[in-house]
């Protein structure tokens, strides 16, 4: 191995050090009796499945739209496409916090969705559905970017092949684009439903209660000090972890034999 | 019967330009071109994958110009077969049978149907990135003929395959063609064009540059593309013979010329360069096993060197630098020798 590998094999285990030295820090400190402890509360539990249950619900509801928007974005040339692919990501860049701001304001109850909203009886604001709209927000551009590459790398000539036979478009889309690009798109919806429950800034704006376990961390936090918060983040890792590894597993398990093309 | 007329279509920076031809039914109809000449733009236009800018496409006399695809009649197979690869041979042969009235056992019959017909019956359950080139290919055909289309679009369906595959393959689009199929198959390589065609039409730069028999076609070459190889001249129809594992190609007229194939016995077409004649003043001992003698007809300047025309029988065409023609004194009326290597008779199947 040249001197430059040594160099370069140093400087990358730093950077996992970084990463994990904080992570193990916490892990060792916190015993795993308080964790369990922890884990029988009510409050937290009920955040965890809130959690999870806004951010799935953000997930699937607006991947109905994002999958079909991806595709358009990977099979067709259109103006202004350069500023549609800024627009969408445009969630990433922005500090969260803002986006948050941004997004009472849209669904706050002087606003016209608000107003919709309210007359079917639906408060975002302080409510699971605020939470899920600022959790999209965050987290869609994952989806779409991560589809839309999927779609990309689809041949033209299978969906042209499909169209000689007899196929229409919307078949052809549900039986040889989707299919094909389903590694990818799967593989946004988890990035988009671990971002969404990561979230912090752009939620905690828009509804602090219910509460989300990342708002409830920051909370015991705030009111109880470091020691306090960190069986529920040790808790809010392992089942996030938990959770990734399995909907990574599953996906795989899905695609069984390699798609070859 | 399948006609376009006028078929104009700018893509990019190129364009079709006013093409027109006929297939009719039963032709194997061979579109034969350079890559970049626009040949599979035409098929696509047929096919109704893109549409023309301006004229018509005509099949059995109905305008299909702007149709959709699945109105056409039409089934095209495409270069690299675009198999779908996450389904198996099976569900690949029955995609186009998808929401028609039949029943499923009349869909399974029909795709063990032409499976047997094509020799991939024991393939049905497998994923396609489990199998060969020549077997896509086949997979390919069968999922295009499961329709019954009234004329089958072939897009370079062999340019993906080995020597042997493609030989293979050929016997196969020939027996389909045989069972009364019209087929038009666009191709850049001449040698497949002469082996499968009924008739030929040639495309250069999005332009018909001529079309007719594949004798006619190489008889009279009209552009540069055709005359490179036709540039060889003495194109014939032949019946090739194997006796004491010698081969003859048997010729019009009582010829017959010795030469070195591996072919089977059959008809064909039988090439040869007229750079890979040979011409002496007397007759002279070589290793060359074809000796003729016979009167030059015509004498002209071609491709650098001249072209020399001779009566032997059948008509031959030599190239020869304007040294060697003045050497040998030829002039119309000359009698002169001529000598071809077994090994320089090209015999190319049918």
């Amino acid at each position: 191995m040249g001197r430059l590998q040594l160099v370069f094999l140093f400087l990358g285990s730093l950077i996992l050090l970084f990463i994990l030295a904080p992570l193990a820090g916490m892990f060792l400190d916190t015993p795993a009796s308080r964790v369990f402890e922890t884990a029988g509360e009510e409050e937290v539990r009920h955040s965890i499945w809130l959690t999870i249950g806004t951010s799935l619900t953000g997930t699937l509801l607006f991947a109905v739209a994002a999958i079909p928007l991806a595709y358009l974005l990977a099979r067709k040339q259109f103006p202004f496409k350069k500023i549609v692919t800024g627009i969408i990501d445009l969630p990433v860049v922005i500090p969260h916090s803002a986006a948050g701001i941004a997004i009472l304001g849209f669904v706050s109850r002087d606003s016209i969705l608000g107003q919709i909203g309210s007359s079917v009886g639906l408060d975002f604001v302080g409510h699971p559905a605020g939470i899920t709209v600022a959790m999209a927000f965050v987290s869609i551009p994952f989806l779409i970017n991560a589809a839309r590459d999927g779609f990309a790398g689809v041949p033209v000539r299978l969906e042209k092949a499909a169209l000689t036979l007899g196929a229409s478009p919307l078949r052809v889309f549900c039986t040889i684009s989707l299919p094909l690009a389903w590694r990818n798109i799967v593989s946004g919806l988890v990035l988009m439903f671990a971002r969404g429950m990561s979230e912090f800034g752009a939620v905690v704006m828009v509804a602090y209660h219910p509460i989300i376990t990342p708002v409830l961390i920051y909370e015991r936090f705030g009111a109880f000090g470091l020691k306090y918060a960190r069986p529920v983040s040790v808790l809010f890792i392992l089942i996030s972890l938990t959770l990734f590894i399995i909907l990574r597993w599953v996906a795989k398990e899905r695609e069984g034999d390699k798609v070859t093309r | 019967m399948l006609e376009l007329r006028e078929i104009s279509k700018r893509f990019g920076s190129f364009s079709l330009k006013e093409v027109s031809f006929t297939v009719m039914p039963g032709d194997y109809f061979i579109l034969l071109g350079e890559s970049g000449a626009g040949k599979s733009l035409v098929l696509e236009a047929i096919a109704g994958l893109v549409e023309p800018d301006s004229g018509a496409i005509l099949h059995d006399g109905r305008d299909i110009t702007r149709d959709k695809i699945q109105d056409r009649g039409t089934g095209m197979v495409f270069q690299d077969h675009a198999i779908f690869p996450h389904l198996t041979v099976a569900e690949n042969l029955s995609y186009s049978l998808h929401g028609r009235p039949s029943g499923r056992k009349e869909k399974q019959a029909k795709v063990s149907a032409i499976a047997g017909e094509l020799g991939i019956s024991e393939l049905l359950g497998r994923k396609p990135g489990t199998l060969s080139g020549g077997e896509l290919q086949r997979v390919a055909l069968g999922r295009t003929l499961i329709q019954e289309p009234g004329i089958l679009l072939l897009d370079e369906p062999l340019s993906s395959l080995d020597t042997s595959l493609k030989k293979e393959l050929r016997r196969l689009l020939r027996s389909i063609h045989g069972r009364g199929k019209t087929i038009l198959h666009v191709t850049h390589d001449y040698e497949e064009a002469l082996s499968l065609a009924t008739r030929i039409a040639v495309i250069g730069e999005g332009r018909i540059i001529q079309w007719g028999t594949p004798a006619e076609v190489l008889h009279h070459p009209k552009s540069e593309f055709i005359a490179r190889f036709a540039g060889i001249s003495n194109f014939f129809p032949a019946r090739l013979l194997r006796k004491d594992s010698a081969c003859h190609a048997v010729i019009g007229g009582g010829n017959s010329l010795r030469l070195l194939t591996e072919e089977p016995e059959g008809e064909g077409y039988v090439l040869i360069r007229g750079e890979d004649i040979l011409l002496s003043s007397a007759p002279v001992e070589t290793s060359a096993s074809n000796h003729f003698t016979g009167k030059v007809t015509e004498i002209v300047p071609a491709r650098g060197g001249m072209e020399v025309t001779f009566d032997a029988g059948m008509e031959l065409h030599a190239l020869i630098t304007p040294e060697s023609a003045e050497k040998l004194h030829l002039l119309p009326g000359t009698e002169c020798h001529i000598h071809v290597k077994a090994a320089a008779v090209k015999f190319i199947n049918r």
